[in-house]
């Protein structure tokens, strides 16, 4: 599939029969690129990690994906009354290459310390994961994404409600892994760190427009995905309104 | 006490059912299932009732019983315009109607209440016999299916992404769940059972900060409330099913107070 990681084309889907929840969807994303993925509640953001995951069949169109993707979700969907340390929720990232029979390779317990190290974690690996704060389980889970080593990553606002210490060490995260010529799709409400970004996917149950930042990020483009929920600030740049819910 | 053959062998059953129902108990609470746990024991009377009218052995009677009241269960779940809870709780109560319409008939012999609360003391060798293969082979599939197991319930979403597809485990933990309850249900009774899963399970996970510790607690207070409720039944002469229910459901104020 060429250079790239990511090939969309044409994708619709959805969860009730003759809706669509996401349709007309097509582009691709090569390795080293960081694609902020934009839209409203129910523009089919969730839904699109969905079809990429293979959990959603797809109606129309076709995608194609260097190897199984991982997936960070939102750290308030995880739960915080189960008991595991840090350490064993970077570890559940080595679960899927190892088969029921075995033990968990020595590696892959060295890949799950490194990973937390990664993450400026290695202190709190024994700690137990529902008493970290918001920010540093937003981060264990990246973790275990790392340990998992896809080539392509799906992080579900990674950085709503984070501490700035974790805000700051997931965006230099990002980074790193775009370096390391891995694919990242990090669904946000965020127009202005999206611009820090390569490419910028905007959703509203369709594709509303896909490509650089500069090119992507206008007004035009930010009311066709926004409408209402978008609002303008005295200083004339623009901000969501987001009220988070599940979709 | 021990020297009673009949105790003896009560005893070894509910230690072999603790074995797999105490770790059973913890995937049913963090997988969040333990009102499918408490529906299907309940929902499964009428095959228990049928089994004794027709002479058969319970565990039969049991496996049939818990086989409709998933079915039930599952299609009732389904139906949006009343809700799953609703839905289920419809379901079960017909059922165990049912059953007890069955047992009540004027033909039935008196069996009813060995049906709802167990005949712990009067198992023959052959029940205990199927109550220990199904229930190591509950234990065996739970220790096969930890890593699995452990994605689905901590996080449902990502657990496909990580080898575990979500419904499929749940499903197997509902299949393992039935398994369970057709091991226990003849020595500890439709309405009992769900003691023995749910009680030692709650207090495991009051206590314990790791997954390994929470399962082998669980396991533990699970069989020291078997054999603690069979102590209290032969030395005050109380029903040997109710003694061990009971001695389950103090486990979790024992271990608040113990901790």
């Amino acid at each position: 599939m060429s250079d790239a990681l990511v090939r969309v084309q044409d994708l619709a889907g959805g969860y009730r029969p003759g809706v669509d929840a996401l349709a007309e969807v097509s582009f691709d994303a090569c390795g080293g690129e960081v694609v902020a993925v934009l839209g409203p509640n129910g523009g089919g953001k969730s839904t699109l990690f969905r079809a990429l995951l293979g959990e959603l069949a797809h109606r129309r169109g076709t995608v194609e994906l260097a190897g199984r993707p991982s997936y960070v979700p939102q750290t308030e969907r995880a739960r915080l009354d189960f008991p595991v340390s840090a350490l064993d929720v970077a570890l559940m990232g080595a679960y899927g290459r190892t088969p029921w029979f075995r033990r968990l390779a020595r590696t892959d317990r060295a890949a799950a310390a490194a990973a937390l190290a990664r993450v400026g974690l290695e202190a709190e690996a024994g700690e137990r994961f529902g008493a970290l704060s918001g920010g540093q389980r937003q981060r264990v889970l990246i973790a275990r994404a790392l340990v998992q080593d896809a080539p392509v990553l799906l992080l579900d606002e990674p950085l709503s409600g984070v501490d700035a210490v974790s805000a700051a060490r997931i965006e230099a995260l990002f980074a790193e892994l775009s370096a390391e010529g891995r694919v990242l799709l990090v669904a946000t409400h965020d127009a202005r760190q999206a611009r820090a970004w390569q490419r910028v996917l905007c959703l509203n149950r369709t594709q509303v427009a896909y490509g650089a930042p500069a090119d992507v990020l206008t007004s035009e483009v930010l009311q066709a995905t926004y409408g209402a929920e978008l609002v303008v600030l005295a200083d004339g740049s623009t901000a969501v309104t987001v009220e988070h819910h599940e979709h | 006490m021990l020297a009673d053959p009949i105790t003896r062998r009560a005893l070894l059953e509910v230690l072999i059912l603790a074995l797999a129902l105490g770790p059973l108990g913890v995937w049913v609470l963090l997988h969040r299932q333990a009102y499918a746990a408490e529906s299907l024991s309940h929902g499964l009377l009428p095959g228990l009732v049928l089994a004794a009218l027709a002479g058969l052995p319970l565990v039969l009677g049991a496996a049939g019983g818990a086989l409709v009241a998933a079915g039930a269960i599952a299609l009732a779940a389904r139906d949006e315009r009343i809700g799953a809870d609703l839905g289920v709780a419809v379901a079960v109560s017909t059922l165990f109607g049912l059953g007890a319409l069955l047992a009540l008939a004027p033909d039935a012999p008196p069996r009813l209440e060995e049906l709802l609360f167990g005949d712990l003391l009067g198992i023959s060798s052959a029940d205990l016999a199927a109550a220990a293969a199904l229930a190591l082979a509950v234990a065996a599939a739970l220790v096969a299916a930890h890593r699995p197991l452990a994605l689905a319930a901590f996080d449902r979403p990502a657990a496909r992404s990580l080898g575990a597809p979500a419904a499929r485990w749940e499903a197997a933990l509902l299949a393992l769940l039935g398994v369970g309850t057709v091991a226990a249900a003849p020595g500890l009774g439709s309405l009992l059972l769900v003691a023995l899963v749910i009680a030692p399970a709650a207090a495991a996970l009051q206590v314990t900060r790791r997954l390994p510790a929470a399962l082998a607690l669980a396991a533990g207070l699970a069989m020291a409330a078997g054999v603690g409720g069979l102590a209290l039944s032969y030395y005050a002469d109380l029903a040997a099913g109710a003694s061990v229910a009971l001695c389950s459901a103090a486990a979790p104020t024992f271990v608040r107070l113990a901790t």
